[in-house]
């Protein structure tokens, strides 16, 4: 069932998908959420992601309470002019931007942009991965080679280029900008959930409800696929990561919501852009806040992988 | 050996088709569909029944993909709106570019990456280890146009090191025959024209050899730590081998296989379209005319480029596979 291209992309997704999900051994019949959660607790680098998370979390949440300023007002625009833009001051911590919004209530409400962004590309992208990954797992057979070449199709296409074709299509707006990010991550899920399911499909456990005479439906929804998404867990902590810097990508490439008066962290670096000799704060921020963002669910991903793998186990 | 080689060939077949009917299907949905991106957003309904006839636009889809497909096997993809040139020959002007980045970009990352992600394994667990991981993992977050901007500004525009937009010094008036600047200018022993396009090369390329790096440090660093394990390897020290014998024949050539793969997979990656570094520094390969395309609407330019470079990337993994089959006997097999 090896086919050819984007072969070794392939092999990776699978690779992680046949590790996970093994029983735990050694940890005296404590569950795997359980001793995954203790493992997490234990390591630095999943607390540094975790507290990263939250915070971001927060402040999106109590974005309208935390900013000092309404991130659409236009103040101090008789110090904003070409060659010079106020920086920080009393009442404006760091400064405002080309326009005189208050940039540090921007970045606030710039979270909220980037998470909605982020989560919704990453829900509508293993939603129909992970859709396809059960038809194909559940299956097999000839349903299985139609979606798996599907899959192999989409995945022969380098993310970005897709991103583009698809936001040009739809049009230049948000929700094509989500619907651009989810459909790259479409065969990354559908192709891992697969392989973790032809794993779990040939345990003991599920060839035992076979023997019973449980139903298919039954053996698919309840023992099979709970057990094999583990690998799908992580892949959507780092989907989010990628989400967030991809729509930055495409709000630089002119892809992103036409309406830049919107605080949203890509579109903040990409107008920033044009001014970065006058002051390159404006780029920098938003830029880390990505960064810092992106590294925060990386992090976190990484450490649930660790927890979550029995290679890691100790 | 060719068994493997003749079945990874004929299984392209099915991608390659499959590729071109969702690009098709692509150029069909667009608003207004191939007639408005062959005459522009302007056109008049009167020009667009006319253009749909001419091109037997008006005849059954079946039909129509068919003839897409034979003009697309002589790699004719129509012409571009904003140029007028046919979208193969703008594509061979500026693929030469793109080319000499990518090599510049990806001995970048394999000549810092690889020694790096060796010495973070050999240092396992301190310092240099740990530097090295976030540093990794930071090159993966940042975004690239920014890292581009930041370089672009720091070494072109303040300290004024080096270009920062451009493939070479317009003054220059060199002579171009093959489009690959530097090629160009040693052949016709233009030299200064030569080392003027390599220092053109150098911000672009160390932005875009950013994430290449990243992953690469982090896979030989992966795969040292694997290998180090390894049986065969305490064998070797068991048996009194040199330690640089033992690093370079037992460790190393079994530790960079995967890594071999990954340079592939990523140069393969690049090639497919700098966009966002191309277009930061106005460097004239295919990735800035992807960005202009887009701007402008030119419909059969991004369509034609989009196949090109999907197929060509497509071709690249071909490539790696057979190279991996050719250097572990294991896969052949499977």
């Amino acid at each position: 069932m090896t086919a050819s291209l984007g072969n070794r992309r392939r092999e990776r997704i699978d690779a992680l998908a046949a590790r996970a999900g093994a029983l735990p051994e050694g940890d005296g019949g404590v569950s795997l959420v359980k001793s995954a959660f203790r493992r997490l607790r234990r390591n630095p680098v999943a607390i540094i992601g975790a507290v990263i998370v939250v915070v971001f979390l927060l402040v999106a949440l109590f974005a309208p309470w935390l900013a000092p300023k309404d991130p659409y007002a236009q103040s101090l625009l008789s110090e904003v002019r070409q060659g010079s833009i106020p920086g920080p001051r009393p009442g404006y911590p760091l400064g405002v931007d080309q326009l005189g919004r208050d940039l540090l209530s921007r970045l606030i409400y710039g979270s909220r942009q980037s998470l909605v962004i982020g989560v919704v590309a990453t829900v509508l992208g293993s939603f129909f991965g992970l859709l396809l990954g059960v038809l194909a797992g559940a299956f097999g057979g000839w349903v299985d080679t139609v979606i798996m070449r599907f899959v192999d199709i989409l995945l022969s296409v380098p993310g970005l280029l897709m991103a583009i074709s698809i936001s040009v299509l739809l049009g230049q707006n948000q929700v094509s900008l989500m619907i651009a990010i989810a459909v790259t991550q479409v065969p990354v899920f559908a192709r891992l959930l697969r392989g973790s399911m032809l794993v779990q499909r040939d345990r003991d456990y599920a060839v035992a409800a076979q023997a019973l005479g449980v139903r298919r439906r039954r053996i698919v929804l309840s023992h099979v696929l709970p057990n094999s998404l583990s690998p799908v867990i992580v892949q959507a902590t780092l989907s989010l990561a990628t989400a967030i810097i991809e729509a930055a990508a495409l709000s630089f490439l002119g892809l992103g919501n036409p309406d830049i008066s919107r605080p949203e962290w890509g579109a903040m670096l990409a107008s920033a852009q044009s001014v970065l000799s006058v002051r390159p704060q404006l780029a920098i921020y938003p830029a880390l806040c990505i960064i810092v963002v992106a590294l925060g669910f990386t992090l976190l991903g990484e450490a649930l992988r660790e927890a979550l793998d029995p290679k890691f186990r100790r | 050996m060719l068994r493997f080689i003749v079945r990874r060939v004929l299984q392209l077949i099915p991608i390659l088709l499959g590729l071109s009917i969702l690009l098709f299907a692509w150029l069909r949905s667009l608003p207004g569909g191939p007639a408005v991106a062959a005459l522009g957003e302007r056109a008049t309904p009167a020009k667009i029944a006319a253009y749909n006839k001419a091109f037997g636009l008006d005849q059954p889809l079946w039909t129509q993909y068919l003839r897409f497909l034979s003009r697309a096997v002589r790699l004719d993809f129509g012409t571009s709106q904003t140029t007028g040139r046919a979208v193969t020959d703008e594509f061979l002007t500026r693929f030469p570019g793109t080319v000499e980045l990518t090599i510049f970009a990806m001995a970048f990352a394999i000549g810092v990456g690889i020694p790096l992600g060796y010495l973070a394994a050999r240092k396992h667990g301190t310092w240099i280890d740990s530097a090295s991981v976030i540093g990794s993992l930071l090159g993966v977050t940042i975004p690239v146009f920014f890292l581009a901007y930041l370089l672009r500004l720091l070494f072109a525009v303040q300290l004024g090191w080096l270009p920062g937009s451009g493939r070479q010094d317009v003054r220059m008036e060199a002579t171009h025959i093959t489009n690959f600047y530097v090629l160009d200018g040693l052949l016709t022993r233009e030299w200064d024209a030569s080392w003027d396009a390599v220092l053109h090369l150098v911000l672009p390329g160390i932005a875009l050899g950013t994430i290449p790096l990243a992953i690469i440090v982090r896979i030989t660093r992966a795969s040292v730590l694997d290998v180090v394990n390894e049986d065969y390897v305490r064998t070797a020290q068991a048996k009194g081998l040199a330690t640089n014998t033992v690093r370079r024949r037992h460790i190393l050539r079994n530790a960079l296989l995967p890594v071999s793969t990954t340079i592939g997979l990523q140069a393969g990656l690049l090639l497919s379209g700098a966009v966002l570094t191309e277009t930061v520094f106005a460097f004239g390969g295919v990735g800035s005319a992807l960005r202009t395309a887009i701007s402008n609407r030119d419909y059969a330019l991004l369509q034609g480029f989009i196949l090109i470079l999907a197929i060509m990337y497509v071709l690249v993994n071909l490539l790696v596979d057979i190279s991996y089959g050719l250097l572990d006997p294991r896969v052949r097999v499977k």
